[in-house]
This record gives C-alpha cells, sequence and structure tokens, in this order.
C-alpha cells in the first residue's frame, strides 16, 4: 500500500510539475484572497494585524477547494479513473497518495500565504513551533478530507458546485483551530494556542484513516 | 419491473402517527397548562418540553440511525437498499430537527442569554451539523444510479456522524454558555422534578413518535420514487423503441417507392 502511495503521489506531483495549473492558477488564486480581504477590511494597520491569522486560513481553505477540484480533474479524463482502478493498485494506496501529493501542494501554499502575510500586514511569528505544528497537522487533515470529499463528488457533473458545500463545513475547525494557534504564535508566548492543537490532532488522524478505509467502497461507486 | 408492494400504507405507521400526535397533544397541555412556571426562568422553562427532546432526536436518534443504516449498507453481508433508504430518511428528518433544535434554543437563547445567536462550542457544532445534513441531501438529489447513490451517501453519512459525538461532548470539552445534560448530569444527579419531570420525560416520548413516523413515512417515499423512477424510465424506453420501429417502416417504404 505504502509503495503504491509512493508512485501515485509521484505520479499527480509529475502532472502538476507539467502543467503548473497549481502554481498559475491556485497560489495567485490564494494571495488574491489574502488582498481581498484585505480591502474588506481596510487599511488599518492594527485591524489588519488582528485578522491576519483569519485570513491566513481562509485563503488556506478556499485554495484547498480548488487544489482538491484540481486534483479531482487530473482523473476526469475519459477512462483514466478506471485505468487508475484496473491497474491493479491498492485503492487504499491511491488514496494515500493523492493526499500526499495534496499535501505537498498545500505546505507550498501555505509558505507562499505565509510569507505573503508576514509582508502584507506586518506581522511576525513569535513562537514559530506552535504555527509549524499548526500548519503541519491541519495539512495532513485538510489532505484527508479533501481528497476523501473530492472522491466522493468525482464523476458527478454537478461536481464543482457540490465538493465546496461538501467540504467547507467540514474544514471548518481546522480554520477555527489553525487561526487560534495562529493567533497565540504572533504573541510573545504560546499560552492557550497549545490547547488548539487538541483539535487539530484529532483531525489529522480522523481523516486519513476514514479516507484509507473508505477510499475502496467510494472507487467502486463511481 | 419490481412489482408495486408498496402501493398501501401499512397499518402500524397510521398508529404512530395517531400515538404521536395525541402525545404531542398531552405534551402541550401538560406543558402550558398544568406545570407550574419555573422559580428562576419563569414562563421561559417551558421550552424545556420541547428545546431537549428535539435535540435528542435530532442527534442521537436521528444521528445514530443514519450512521447504523450507513455502516450496514456499506458491509457487503447486509448491503440491502433497505439501510440506504432508511438512512436517507433519517439524515433528511435529522436536518428537520437539528433545525428546529436551533431554532427553539434561539427563542430561549434570546430572553435569557440576551442574544438570538453567540458563539459558543455547541451552538457552532449543532449549525454545522445542520449544514452537513444539507450537504448530504445535496450529494442524495443528484441523480446516479441507485447502488452508486447509495454507497456514496453512505460515506457521506458517516463522515456526518463523525459532528454528533462532538455536538455531545462540545459541552464538556468547551465549558461555554450552554449548560450541561439537562435532565442528567454526568455525576447522573437528576435535576428536574415533579410534574415537570413527568412532562419532559413525556415530551421525550412524543418527538420519538413523530421521528418514527416521519422516518417511515419518508422511507415510503424514498421507495415510491424509485419505483416511480423506474416506471418512467421503462415507459421513455418503450416510446424510444416504438419511435425506432416506427423510423425503420417509414424508411423502409420509402426504399420501396424508390424502387
Amino acid at each position: 500500500m505504502w509503495r503504491d502511495a509512493l508512485l501515485v503521489a509521484g505520479k499527480d506531483l509529475r502532472i502538476e510539475a507539467r502543467s503548473r495549473v497549481a502554481l498559475w492558477q491556485v497560489l495567485p488564486f490564494a494571495v488574491l484572497v489574502l488582498i481581498l480581504l484585505a480591502f474588506a477590511i481596510g487599511p488599518d494597520p492594527t485591524s489588519l494585524r488582528h485578522a491576519a491569522p483569519g485570513i491566513l486560513w481562509i485563503a488556506v481553505l478556499f485554495s484547498t477547494v480548488l487544489a482538491v477540484q484540481r486534483s479531482v480533474a487530473i482523473e476526469s479524463g475519459e477512462g483514466t479513473r478506471d485505468g487508475l482502478r484496473l491497474s491493479g493498485i491498492d485503492p487504499g494506496g491511491i488514496f494515500l497518495g493523492k493526499a500526499a501529493a495534496l499535501a505537498a501542494e498545500l505546505l507550498v501554499l501555505q509558505l507562499v500565504l505565509w510569507a505573503g502575510v508576514t509582508l502584507l500586514f506586518d506581522v511576525r511569528v513569535h513562537v514559530v513551533w506552535l504555527a509549524v505544528a499548526a500548519s503541519l497537522l491541519a495539512t495532513v487533515g485538510l489532505a484527508g478530507a479533501g481528497v476523501l470529499y473530492g472522491a466522493l463528488s468525482a464523476g458527478l457533473r454537478v461536481r464543482d458546485t457540490l465538493l465546496p458545500l461538501l467540504v467547507l463545513p467540514v474544514l471548518a475547525p481546522v480554520l477555527l483551530a489553525g487561526s487560534k494557534a495562529w493567533q497565540a504564535s504572533l504573541s510573545t508566548s504560546a499560552g492557550s494556542g497549545a490547547g488548539w492543537l487538541r483539535i487539530l490532532i484529532p483531525f489529522a488522524v480522523i481523516y486519513p484513516v476514514a479516507g484509507t478505509v473508505l477510499y475502496g467502497p467510494l472507487q467502486e461507486a463511481a | 419491473m419490481n412489482a408495486p408492494v408498496t402501493s398501501t400504507r401499512p397499518r402500524w405507521l397510521d398508529v404512530v402517527g395517531v400515538l404521536s400526535v395525541l402525545s404531542l397533544a398531552a405534551t402541550v397541555w401538560l406543558g402550558l397548562w398544568v406545570t407550574p412556571p419555573d422559580v428562576v426562568q419563569g414562563n421561559l422553562a417551558r421550552l424545556l418540553y420541547v428545546h431537549p427532546a428535539v435535540a435528542t432526536v435530532a442527534l442521537y436518534w436521528a444521528g445514530g440511525v443514519a450512521a447504523a443504516g450507513s455502516l450496514l449498507y456499506l458491509w457487503p453481508r447486509t448491503r440491502t437498499l433497505f439501510w440506504d433508504r432508511l438512512s436517507a430518511a433519517a439524515v433528511e428528518v435529522g436536518a428537520v430537527f437539528s433545525a428546529l433544535t436551533l431554532v427553539t434554543g434561539s427563542l430561549w437563547g434570546r430572553p435569557v442569554w440576551g442574544v438570538w445567536w453567540t458563539w459558543d462550542a455547541r451552538l457552532t457544532s449543532t449549525a454545522l451539523l445542520l449544514l452537513l445534513e444539507l450537504g448530504y441531501l445535496a450529494l442524495r438529489r443528484v441523480p446516479a444510479d441507485p447502488a452508486v447513490r447509495a454507497r456514496r451517501c453512505a460515506v457521506m453519512a458517516l463522515l456526518v456522524a463523525i459532528d454528533v459525538p462532538i455536538v455531545h461532548f462540545s459541552v464538556q470539552w468547551w465549558q461555554t454558555l450552554h449548560q450541561t445534560g439537562t435532565i442528567l448530569d454526568p455525576g447522573f444527579q437528576l435535576h428536574v422534578h415533579g410534574s415537570m419531570l413527568w412532562t419532559m420525560l413525556l415530551s421525550f416520548l412524543a418527538f420519538t413518535l413523530v421521528f418514527v413516523w416521519l422516518l417511515a413515512v419518508r422511507y415510503r417515499v424514498e421507495v415510491l420514487s424509485d419505483e416511480v423512477g423506474d416506471e418512467e424510465l421503462e415507459v421513455s424506453l418503450s416510446e424510444r423503441w416504438s419511435e425506432g420501429v416506427e423510423l425503420a417502416g417509414v424508411s423502409a417504404a420509402r426504399r420501396g417507392t424508390d424502387a
């Protein structure tokens, strides 16, 4: 299963490296969200700094939806899904592979957004380990939930409108806990921020496990 | 084609319907006229005969049936459309009760807490539950082969069910505005006494009966709509078929005149 996962992850990342959809569409979109939300809040530096963690995570969430749609679209070509299914690769391996590829993309995305909020909103992360831990845990959960819900909506004509409705409520805990942890990491001491990691940890466990188990039945259904 | 096995409504469904109306009426009568107003909250406490029962149905009954039905559908040995339809009916009824939970809670929150809505852990997680259920219903409406749709929906229902324990434990994990368990607290201490307790217990029975009745009705609607879908398919197939035969006849006749 793990070898299969590596194969699938390699395939997805190679396609991404060649097509550059994530690079030229998803990343600019994420930065656009940062700027648009800054417009909505106004130029006052204090309120911008206060809102920065929330804005960062909203941008992460919205971009995740786009990245998931892209990850599903890779397999939407004529017979591609059947090809993958008939290749004898373990469904759990396909899930883990696609999730790993998505996680890699999300990590890059978050690095860019981190730089973005630092530059645009003039915030400095003081408790670096807290911010990094929150981002890593969130990435695992986001990738797991994203690929699982992507599979749920794959092959449907209404896929693009249905996916955000299905996946965004599920990702809401990440928005909440991620923002809070980041808020704490901006101040000089971790304080209550570490407590919010306790929401992210089960999230990062439940969805990858659920996805590995449930991806098989979903593939048969598609 | 399936035989129209469901053309008559089962008797027990009517019995449950009548019982639920009667028990609801009794709850209204006891709740509004017989029980005394609360010492602290006055008449506001009468929402105690609606809100906890509705929330219990939304969370445990609907959530439980939906999760169990989906698991039994995904389990190969027990895979029948019965579980799929039951689970779908439970989510739909659950969505109605989740919405009612939010509305009744809001009605009580305004005078007691001073706000219609607050970002309390239990309120927020219940609102998320409603949104997840609406997502399920949207997925359910996407046309697909029954087996395909059933599998997708079963997975989705299990993912919705993840929120149920979160709602349940939210009042203990994050101690915010919403109080913990109403009749029993985690230490199993009884909080409500006398006629108020009996009225409350009756309200649980009444709303449970309403849930069972709605569940059965929605289950029947699922079965009937699948049957109608099958029949429409048969009809349009035979129409296309006869059109094809007609066209073949026309072209054959034309070839005859050409010759």
